[in-house]
């Protein structure tokens, strides 16, 4: 070993001082050099709005103001088409094949982007995802029986025009959510196991199917049904309490209720808001000529319209869940209209504590096994 | 293989609507159905510019990606065609095009669709090459008797190029070359014409 012999300690500490100074050099270099991009880019930048800008192409600009979709790209010119579509018979709207002074209109690069992997696809693992919650729930929760068991008592809750306006809307949003659904999800679902002719056939009976009972038979039962039921569903004093206490939906507490609880509120409100702009979005899809909708019309109408549905069949499951398999006595109400006074004082108290003097009761048979309650007497 | 390309000079397009009238009797294409249009861009204005335009074959076809039916498909040649008796007359294909390709006859009352119609490079469609059926359904087909499209072959300025992707792009390159001077290049403003 005799590198360093001729070494001083001054010489040494030198030679450290060097190395060290070399490699800070080196780090701080290497990590400033690549910022001189920003350097160039801010000269560009000064360059360009001192005098460089009118240096760039013009006919770049004007093509790219074309591309742009900026219909006659110079200040005070516009685009023309001696094609055009044909007229309508009686109408002043132009038929479909219209707007063809445009040259190009990228917006529906956008609209497929957003139908096809946003709506499409996050609207349906929401659904998936959602029959999965509620089977588990199902299967830890069960269903929410009538805790005094049946008194055999019976007092009307919906009337006979109430259950003939919901069950045409109900059997009216089935056909909607199938025929919807498949347009939406079949090319991905339907067509592999029907094969493309096949789902053709289904596909030109489910849209028209939709375009048929969507505005004729669904928009005016909805209509109706929000009449009807807004009386009902305004907010009162019990709905706070009510959603305190998460709806009973977990544990055994059964919060204080009207006719309509608050979730059934909140279901009424969400069809008064987003049902009626997937309605009216519908409509304007509906009859693609009556308003001479252009195509950006369309496209946002589409994209509102499958948004708002997806985000309905949700709601609508959970309206299901509860209407059926979720509590006990819930559909008869629906089916029959009467509903067993226990079930009343147990889900809607405040609703049987208005009603219980003046409603028709009906005593229907006695309780089975006579053990649970006594038989209320009928008032008239 | 080829990549079939349309390509429209607009600086030799004089809006005569001659490709208009060849594509409509080639193929009998029924009235308020156009498969090819000519727009004028900044109608009436000095430098006003026209330019021919019918489906543009793309690569990625927007309408071939949101039709419910997926009854588009894309030949050998690059062509983007599609199946009449797969489709259902949506119209999603009208929304998602940028350049308004596809058009429909009218079927009934309520502004409903027939089954699309747009242009189909003179290639036909999926029934058998030059037989009755496709005729009726998607118009002649050229290029299986070894044509181009006529709308290009009938063009009186050759504005309108249609072919071959690479051949279109040399052609027209070479007339660019040639234009050099012209007021459309880049640098003619910065030295001949005064700025405001």
């Amino acid at each position: 070993m005799t590198r360093n012999r001729n070494l001083t300690p001054e010489r040494r500490r030198r030679y450290w001082r060097i190395t060290l100074a070399s490699v800070v050099l080196m780090v701080v270099g290497a990590m400033a050099l690549p910022l001189t991009g920003y350097l160039y880019v801010g000269l560009s930048d000064a360059y360009a709005q001192g005098g460089g800008a009118e240096d760039s192409n013009p006919r770049a600009n004007y093509w790219r103001a074309v591309r742009a979709g900026q219909a006659g790209s110079s200040a005070d010119g516009v685009n023309y088409s001696s094609v055009t579509g044909r007229p309508m018979p009686g109408s002043d709207a132009l038929w479909l094949n219209r707007e063809t002074e445009n040259l190009i209109n990228g917006d529906g690069q956008n609209w497929r982007q957003i139908r096809n992997r946003v709506i499409a696809v996050y609207g349906g693992w929401i659904l998936f995802g959602l029959i999965v919650v509620m089977l588990h729930f199902y299967a830890i929760r069960g269903r929410v029986n009538l805790e005094d068991g049946a008194s055999g008592v019976k007092v009307l809750r919906w009337t006979a025009w109430e259950r003939f306006v919901h069950w045409v809307t109900a059997v009216s949003f089935l056909v909607l959510a199938v025929t919807g659904l498949s347009l939406l999800f079949g090319r991905s679902i339907l067509i592999p196991l029907m094969g493309p002719e096949g789902f053709s056939v289904w596909a030109a009976i489910a849209m028209g199917l939709h375009e048929f009972v969507g505005p004729w038979i669904f928009t005016p039962g909805v209509a109706l049904m929000i009449a009807m039921w807004l009386i009902n569903n305004l907010p009162e004093k019990g709905d706070i309490e009510w959603w305190i206490k998460g709806g009973g939906i977990i544990g055994k507490s059964h919060p204080s209720s009207g006719r309509l609880n608050s979730g059934e509120k909140l279901w009424f409100w969400f069809i008064a808001t987003f049902g009626v702009a997937c309605i009216v979005t519908g409509v304007i899809l509906a009859f693609p000529v009556e308003w001479a909708q252009t195509r950006s019309t369309m496209q946002l109408s589409n994209v509102i319209h499958g948004a708002s549905a997806l985000l309905w069949i949700a709601f609508w499951m959970g309206h299901a869940y509860i209407g059926t398999i979720g509590s006990e006595g819930s559909l008869e109400a629906m089916t029959t209209g009467y509903v067993d006074v226990n079930w009343a004082k147990q889900h809607h108290d405040r609703w049987y504590e208005e009603i219980a003097d003046s409603a028709e009761h009906v005593t229907v048979q006695q309780p089975a096994g006579g053990a649970t309650g006594e038989p209320t007497t009928a008032k008239a | 293989m080829a990549r079939m390309k349309f390509l429209c000079d607009a600086e030799r397009c004089i809006e005569c609507n001659g490709c208009v009238v060849a594509c409509k009797n080639e193929h009998e294409v029924p009235w308020g159905v156009n498969r090819r249009r000519v727009v004028v861009l900044d109608d009436g204005v000095p430098g006003e510019k026209s330019i021919s335009v019918a489906c543009m074959h793309c690569t990625d076809a927007p309408c071939a990606a949101v039709c419910p039916v997926d009854c588009f498909y894309t030949t050998d040649d690059g062509i983007v065609l599609h199946d009449k008796d797969l489709c259902i007359g949506c119209g999603y294909c009208f929304y998602a095009c940028p350049f308004g390709a596809p058009q429909y006859p009218q079927k009934e009352a309520f502004g409903v669709r027939g089954k699309m119609d747009k242009c189909t490079f003179c290639a036909g469609g999926p029934a058998a090459d030059n037989s009755d059926a496709e005729y009726e359904k998607y118009g002649r087909n050229r290029i299986a008797e070894g044509k181009l499209p006529l709308c290009a072959e009938f063009c009186s300025t050759k504005a309108l190029l249609a072919g071959d992707g690479d051949l279109v792009a040399d052609i027209y390159r070479e007339r660019l070359t040639r234009r050099g001077g012209r007021p459309q290049q880049w640098g003619w403003d910065t030295a001949y014409v005064e700025k405001g």
